[in-house]
């Protein structure tokens, strides 16, 4: 008995030493909202019961499930789970049927509604909210402000020195989200082949030295512990350990930082929609949820995450 | 392959008389374990059937030449294209250095384990390596992102720590235990009249470690070396936060790279079912298939030479 527990008391004591350390692994990388939050309950439904799902955009995965937690506390007999592996996994989740919701950071294709169609799912477009797309660097890099000529130039592969952009003399570790993400078609299409330019060239592909991350935690850390990394993200993942770059779209043009106003007024140069995609008109406790996600208490925890709210 | 190591006594003890009266029980196991051997074919047959049906199709759109040996890998580019050379020398690549790192340290181990180490000490320290393998791999993952790529980073001077080289180290070390408490055991079964007759012709403990005891455990070891490796090719989550994700062929251990198994992971849940994208990581996972019956296929070999070489 007692040599059993000796035996037993090493391996046990480095089990809690390893799980302190990962508990302060964890923290260190969940994403800082900064915000207060002034959290306005959601609207009660009586007799409202049900449970789906929520799966796509990594980038509204925040969002969702701070809607979602507030619809639950309100209405308990329905429960909802968000996941947020990517915009591509909730659009091929949606074709498959496997989820009730996709959310999504770009628009589904006219390849994915028809085979959308083919598996008998009509997809019905909401949107949700509006995101500034925003590009992030080392809160030490002196640049602040880049070119979409000069970021495709980045992200091709074309730049590869800090000084060609203005800043250091020092390799440029361009960091991109991997292909299941929506920000990564999103950013592709609209920046690296410069959408609305004369020079846009659909052809254009991420140059292959790009690293690709699982996560947009992952590179919005790395980001902040390399002075020489760049990175994109949405608006609601910006923290104070990483620098927001001003956009502009030619070099004539005033740079703009993204934030909710710049958006709101049409000046930000990569601002997007963020949606949410059903099979068919939404009824029952999917229709009630996203009627609370575009109401007013809805709209301000889109504030309190750091996106950009509608229009009214 | 781990079989042999058991003695063959219980085989010996068996008795004509006892023989003829089998009885009915005896006929039920009999079965049953029949089932179960039809059972693990059956479950081989059909994963080999459906990794053949639902990856050669992708053969009909790019040809074989341009598959393995193409560098572009678009997958949600418009026309698409899968070229998987990268990911086929990511993995040689990481595999062989984990392997290199991991087998002189697991032997070394293994040998200090079972012949120098106090007998206390080793039943120790025997649990904790034990306990080392259980450490799920995405926590590996974390402590690859938080300790070992800053470290990396600084000590090569690199412009990023998520790295190839990182990977492996990490692979390395969630190999280790494998290796470490097979080849142990492997060790700790060589007969004892071979060391006693080794140390009565006058030999020190070290030509006894390294020309009798290491000889005759060789396929013990041999296999532990063989279960690291099919460790370190299918490793995945670790791989896909540490090293990096970049698609270009990598060139030396310290470019960020994508494996063939942090591809399949990090493109599936994007994959809409029976699309190319689909069929091409279905192909991969055909290749990976072919590359660990190749490994064991070759471990087999060499096992049988040496077998014949010690001879006694």
């Amino acid at each position: 008995m007692n040599k059993s527990v000796k035996k037993w008391l090493l391996p046990l004591a480095l089990i809690l030493v390893l799980s302190l350390v990962f508990t302060g692994c964890s923290t260190a990388s969940t994403p800082t909202s900064t915000s207060v939050t002034t959290t306005t309950p959601a609207p009660t439904t009586p007799a409202l019961t049900g449970s789906f799902k929520i799966i796509g955009s990594n980038t509204v995965t925040p969002l969702s499930a701070v809607w979602a937690e507030n619809f639950m506390k309100a209405n308990s007999k329905v429960s909802i789970a968000v996941s947020g592996p990517g915009s591509g996994v909730g659009i091929a989740a949606l074709i498959d049927s496997t989820t009730d919701i996709c959310q999504s950071s770009r628009l589904i294709t006219q390849d994915e509604i028809n085979q959308a169609k083919a598996k008998g799912v009509t997809t019905y477009e909401i949107q949700v909210a509006t995101d500034a797309l925003s590009v992030v660097v080392n809160p030490s890099n002196p640049v602040s402000e880049l070119t979409f000529v000069q970021l495709s130039a980045i992200y091709t592969g074309k730049i590869t020195n800090w000084k060609e952009v203005g800043g250091k003399d020092a390799p440029i570790v361009v960091m991109s989200r991997d292909t299941n993400s929506g920000t990564y078609t999103y950013f592709k299409e609209t920046v690296v082949q410069m959408a609305g330019l004369p020079t846009k060239d659909t052809t254009l592909e991420y140059g292959n030295k790009v690293l690709m991350l699982p996560s947009t935690e992952e590179g919005v850390s790395q980001v902040a512990g390399n002075p020489n990394a760049i990175f994109y993200t949405g608006l609601g993942y910006l923290n104070n350990t990483v620098k927001a770059l001003g956009i502009k779209k030619t070099a004539s043009d005033t740079a703009v930082k993204p934030s909710v106003e710049t958006s709101l007024n049409g000046t930000y140069p990569i601002s997007r929609p963020l949606l949410y995609y059903t099979n068919g008109v939404p009824t029952g406790a999917i229709k009630v949820y996203i009627d609370y996600c575009l109401s007013s208490a809805g709209q301000q925890e889109v504030l309190n995450a750091g996106f950009v709210p509608l229009k009214k | 392959m781990l079989q042999q190591n058991v003695a063959p006594t219980a085989a010996a003890v068996s008795n004509k008389g006892l023989r003829r009266r089998l009885r009915l029980g005896e006929r039920i196991i009999e079965g049953w374990i029949f089932l179960a051997g039809l059972v693990a074919i059956v479950v081989l047959l059909g994963i080999i059937f459906i990794l053949l049906k639902e990856g050669l199709p992708i053969f009909t759109y790019t040809n074989p030449w341009e598959f393995f040996f193409g560098t572009h890998w678009y997958p949600v580019s418009n026309p698409p294209t899968f070229g998987i050379a990268p990911f086929f020398v990511s993995t040689l690549m990481i595999t062989v250095i984990a392997t290199v790192i991991a087998v002189p340290i697991g032997v070394a181990c293994a040998a200090y384990l079972s012949e120098v180490a106090p007998h206390r000490l080793s039943e120790t320290i025997k649990p904790i390596i034990e306990i080392l393998a259980g450490i799920p791999s995405v926590m590996m993952g974390f402590i690859g992102l938080a300790l070992l790529s800053p470290f990396v980073q600084s000590l090569f001077h690199l412009n990023t720590g998520l790295c190839g080289l990182t990977a492996a180290i990490m692979l390395s070390l969630m190999s280790l235990p494998i290796i470490v408490s097979v080849s142990e055991d492997a060790l700790h079964a060589v007969p004892r009249e071979f060391k006693e007759a080794s140390y009565a012709l006058g030999a020190t403990k070290w030509e006894t470690i390294w020309h009798v005891c290491i000889p005759s455990a060789l396929s013990g070891i041999a296999a532990a070396v063989m279960l690291g490796v099919g460790r370190a090719i299918g490793e995945t989550m670790t791989v896909l936060m540490v090293a990096g994700g970049a698609l270009a062929v990598p060139v030396s251990p310290t470019d960020p790279m994508t494996t063939m198994t942090s591809a399949i992971a990090s493109g599936i849940g994007n994959a809409v079912r029976g699309g190319l994208q689909y069929q091409a990581l279905f192909a991969i996972g055909l290749i990976l298939f072919i590359l660990t019956l190749a490994v064991n296929i070759i471990a087999e070999r060499v096992l049988e030479r040496q077998k014949r070489k010690f001879a006694r």
